[in-house]
C-alpha cells in the first residue's frame, strides 16, 4: 500500500497549501447543496401522513446529528494518531473540529426538542438516546475547555487527545441506544444494509442537505486548521515566505 | 512498526478495552434504570412497583379508548401484543395519539393494576410517507 498521502498529511506546510486549494471550494459547494436540500425539504418535499409539516425538521435534525457524531469519530481517530505517531496535524485537527462538532451537537439537541414538542408532546425526556447525545455535547465542551485551560500546548494536546479517544466509547452507545433500551426516540430511518423507510422524494432532499453540510463543515474545518497551523508554525521559514508572498 | 509506537498502541488499546468493559458493565447493571418505560409484560409480571411514579409504554389497543362526554377523562389500554395495561388520564392528549399508535405514559400503578397517568407522550416510528401513499395503500387494502 502507498502511504505517501499519509506522510504528506503529516507536513503542516503541505497541508496548508492543500487546504488553501480545497477549503473554499468545499465551503461554497457545501453551502449551495445545503441550501438546496433544506429549501427543497422545507418547501417542496411531501408532508408526512401522520406528523404533517412538523416532520420537515428532519432535513435539519438528521444531518446535524449524524455530523456531530462523525466529527467526534474523526477526533477520536486523530487522538489515536496523536498519541501513537505524534503527528503534528492530529492535535490541530482536534482543536479545530471540536467547536464545529459542538455546534452540530447543540443544533441536534435544539432541533430535536423543537421536533419533540409537537410530535411526542414534550421538549425533553431523559431517555437513552437524548441523554447520550447530551453527553456527546458535554464531551465536546470538555475538549474545548481543556484545550483552553492548559497553557502548555504540548500537554494540552495530549490531554485533549486522551479525552477524544476515550469519548469515542459514547458513539456506539448513541447509535444503539434506541435498540438496547426502551426509548421515546424512534430507531434509525436510514441503515447501511437496508433501503430507507421513506420514499425517494423524501430522502433525496435529505441526501442533498447531509452531503452539503458535510462538505461545508469539512471546508470550515480546513480553514480553522490553516489558522491553527499558521499560529503554531509562525517561526518556520515557509510561513514567513507564505505571508510575504500571498498575505493572509 | 517502530517498537515505541507499537508499545504505545498496545497500551492505548488495553486502556480502551478495559474502559469499554467497565462502562458496559455499569450500563448492564443500570439497564433497568436506563429503560425509559416498562412494557405491559413487565407490569403484568409484577416488575413495576406500585404507587411509585413509573412510565409504561406500548401500542394503544384498537377500540379501547373511552372518553368521558363531560370532562377530559380518557381511558385506554396499551399492549405489547402479549399483555396489556389499562391507563387512565385526565388532560389533553398529544396530536399523534390514536389507536394503534405507540405511546409512553407516566404515572402510578394503583392496586387494580391500572396506571393513573399524569403525562401521556406519543411515540412515532421511523417510517415516513406522504399522505397520498397511505391513501393509496388503504384503498388497495379495502379492495
Amino acid at each position: 500500500m502507498n502511504w505517501t498521502w499519509f506522510h504528506k498529511l503529516g507536513s503542516p506546510k503541505w497541508f496548508y497549501q492543500w487546504a488553501a486549494n480545497w477549503g473554499g471550494r468545499c465551503v461554497y459547494l457545501g453551502l449551495a447543496l445545503l441550501l438546496l436540500g433544506v429549501a427543497w425539504g422545507l418547501g417542496f418535499a411531501p408532508a408526512d401522513y401522520q406528523q404533517g409539516n412538523s416532520f420537515r425538521i428532519i432535513y435539519i435534525h438528521v444531518p446535524v446529528a449524524v455530523l456531530a457524531q462523525s466529527c467526534y469519530l474523526g477526533m477520536g481517530i486523530a487522538g489515536f494518531v496523536a498519541l501513537v505517531w505524534q503527528m503534528k496535524l492530529a492535535p490541530v485537527f482536534i482543536k479545530s473540529v471540536a467547536p464545529v462538532g459542538a455546534v452540530m451537537a447543540l443544533i441536534a439537541l435544539l432541533s430535536g426538542a423543537i421536533w419533540g414538542k409537537p410530535t411526542w408532546g414534550t421538549w425533553w425526556v431523559w431517555d437513552a438516546r437524548l441523554t447520550s447525545v447530551l453527553v456527546l455535547f458535554l464531551l465536546y465542551m470538555g475538549v474545548i475547555a481543556i484545550q483552553n485551560a492548559l497553557d502548555d500546548q504540548v500537554f494540552a494536546d495530549k490531554a485533549v487527545a486522551v479525552v477524544s479517544l476515550v469519548g469515542v466509547i459514547n458513539l456506539p452507545i448513541i447509535k444503539y441506544s434506541v435498540e438496547w433500551w426502551n426509548t421515546l426516540h424512534q430507531p434509525a430511518t436510514f441503515k447501511l444494509t437496508e433501503k430507507p423507510s421513506m420514499p425517494m422524494e423524501m430522502w433525496l432532499p435529505l441526501l442533498f442537505s447531509a452531503v452539503g453540510l458535510y462538505l461545508f463543515a469539512a471546508g470550515i474545518a480546513m480553514w480553522r486548521m490553516q489558522n491553527e497551523v499558521l499560529k503554531r508554525e509562525r517561526k518556520a521559514n515557509w510561513v514567513k515566505k507564505e505571508v510575504l508572498e500571498h498575505g493572509v | 512498526m517502530h517498537p515505541v509506537r507499537k508499545k504505545r498502541m498496545i497500551t492505548i488499546a488495553v486502556i480502551l478495552v478495559v474502559l469499554a468493559a467497565a462502562i458496559g458493565l455499569v450500563m448492564y447493571a443500570l439497564s433497568q434504570n436506563i429503560n425509559l418505560f416498562y412494557s405491559p409484560t413487565q407490569i403484568a409480571q409484577g416488575e413495576a412497583p406500585q404507587n411509585v411514579t413509573i412510565r409504561a409504554g406500548g401500542m394503544v389497543v384498537d377500540n379501547s379508548v373511552e372518553r368521558a362526554s363531560d370532562s377530559l377523562d380518557v381511558a385506554f389500554s396499551v399492549t405489547d401484543y402479549q399483555h396489556s395495561v389499562r391507563i387512565e388520564y385526565t388532560g389533553i392528549l398529544p396530536d399523534l395519539f390514536r389507536e394503534g399508535q405507540g405511546i409512553v405514559a407516566q404515572g402510578k400503578l394503583d392496586e387494580r393494576g391500572v396506571l393513573i397517568a399524569s403525562e401521556v407522550l406519543a411515540k412515532h416510528d421511523e417510517e415516513y410517507m406522504p399522505p397520498e401513499v397511505t391513501d393509496a395503500l388503504e384503498k388497495a387494502q379495502a379492495q
